[in-house]
């Protein structure tokens, strides 16, 4: 296991690639989400006021 | 035998479920597919006799370069037609497309100086593929920041499907960038003209994650669009039903 994290002397470099690559989709995930559900809700309460 | 009348998801309000149905569906496709090319490209794979297991950043790399040029040329296409048909669905679709464009790009950039540094000592050179690369950023924050200035989104959408057109010029030369100058960057990783240069493994699992790349970034822009048409269409009659709706 130890092995596999070195990736052989570079696991900076691999490691530091594929971490931010999975942070900034997961952020991306959530933000467009948080964007659903924001916009989801304005338009729900734009009915109420007619 | 029955036809799919195609023009009818032109329109938002027929498009909307049709995009929740399809974002769901190419979310858990890309998940399968990235763990399946994660486990190739990280277990399965074997390290490379050159170099190492730095080598294994091209399962990000090359799908994120890809995307991030796919992505515009899609955005473009879309803006194109928004112009000629003054169409308010194909405005919509090349505005959810900006961030994740981007999104590939700076991931592309990032893992591309992760494996710059052990491949050739330095993460960055004004070279002709990393600038053209950058350049591509700035286009996607251009149209960004271009469409967030404009209050009227009818406005937005015909001064940004400019700019994006304009910038499509640098597609080719991202490109080209390998053949038409000396960079440091190598060239083609893949071709469809001449035989695999890397081990068909390597190849395989590249190719998963790229389409779970693809499949990631349609599904995330079908549910930015959603959010899209729910946002501008606030006023229209429907929104409030299919906001509802929309689980």
């Amino acid at each position: 296991m130890s092995e596999f994290l070195a990736m052989g002397g570079y696991g900076f470099y691999v490691w530091g690639a594929y971490a931010v690559t999975a942070l900034l989709l997961a952020g991306e995930v959530a933000a467009v989400r948080t964007r659903l559900k924001n916009a989801r809700r304005a338009a729900q309460s734009g009915e109420d006021e007619r | 035998m029955t036809s799919i009348n195609w023009a009818r998801y032109a329109s938002p309000v027929s498009f909307f479920p049709l995009a929740t149905r399809l974002a769901r569906g190419f979310g858990f496709a890309a998940a399968a597919l990235a763990i399946v090319g994660l486990w190739l490209g990280l277990v399965v794979a074997p390290t490379d006799a050159q170099q190492g297991d730095a080598y294994r950043i091209i399962f990000i790399h090359v799908p994120a370069a890809w995307m991030s040029m796919f992505l515009y040329a899609v955005m473009a296409a879309w803006c194109a037609v928004s112009l000629a048909l003054n169409a308010r669905l194909s405005a919509m679709m090349a505005q959810a497309l900006a961030p994740t464009g981007a999104l590939f790009t700076a991931i592309a950039l990032w893992t591309g100086a992760l494996w710059g540094r052990p491949a050739w000592g330095t993460y960055w050179a004004w070279d002709a593929r990393m600038t053209s690369e950058l350049i591509l950023l700035f286009l996607y924050f251009g149209y960004m920041a271009l469409r967030h200035a404009i209050d009227d989104p009818r406005r937005a959408d015909r001064a940004s499907a400019v700019l994006a057109l304009v910038g499509v010029v640098n597609l080719p030369i991202i490109y080209f960038s390998v053949k038409w100058w000396n960079t440091l960057h190598q060239g083609a990783s893949v071709s469809l003209t001449s035989a695999p240069k890397m081990a068909a493994i390597m190849l395989i699992g590249m190719l998963v994650m790229a389409f779970a790349a693809w499949f990631y970034a349609i599904a995330v822009t079908l549910t930015r669009v959603r959010a899209i048409i729910l946002e501008r269409e606030r006023r229209a009659g429907w929104i409030g039903d299919l906001a509802g709706a929309a689980r």
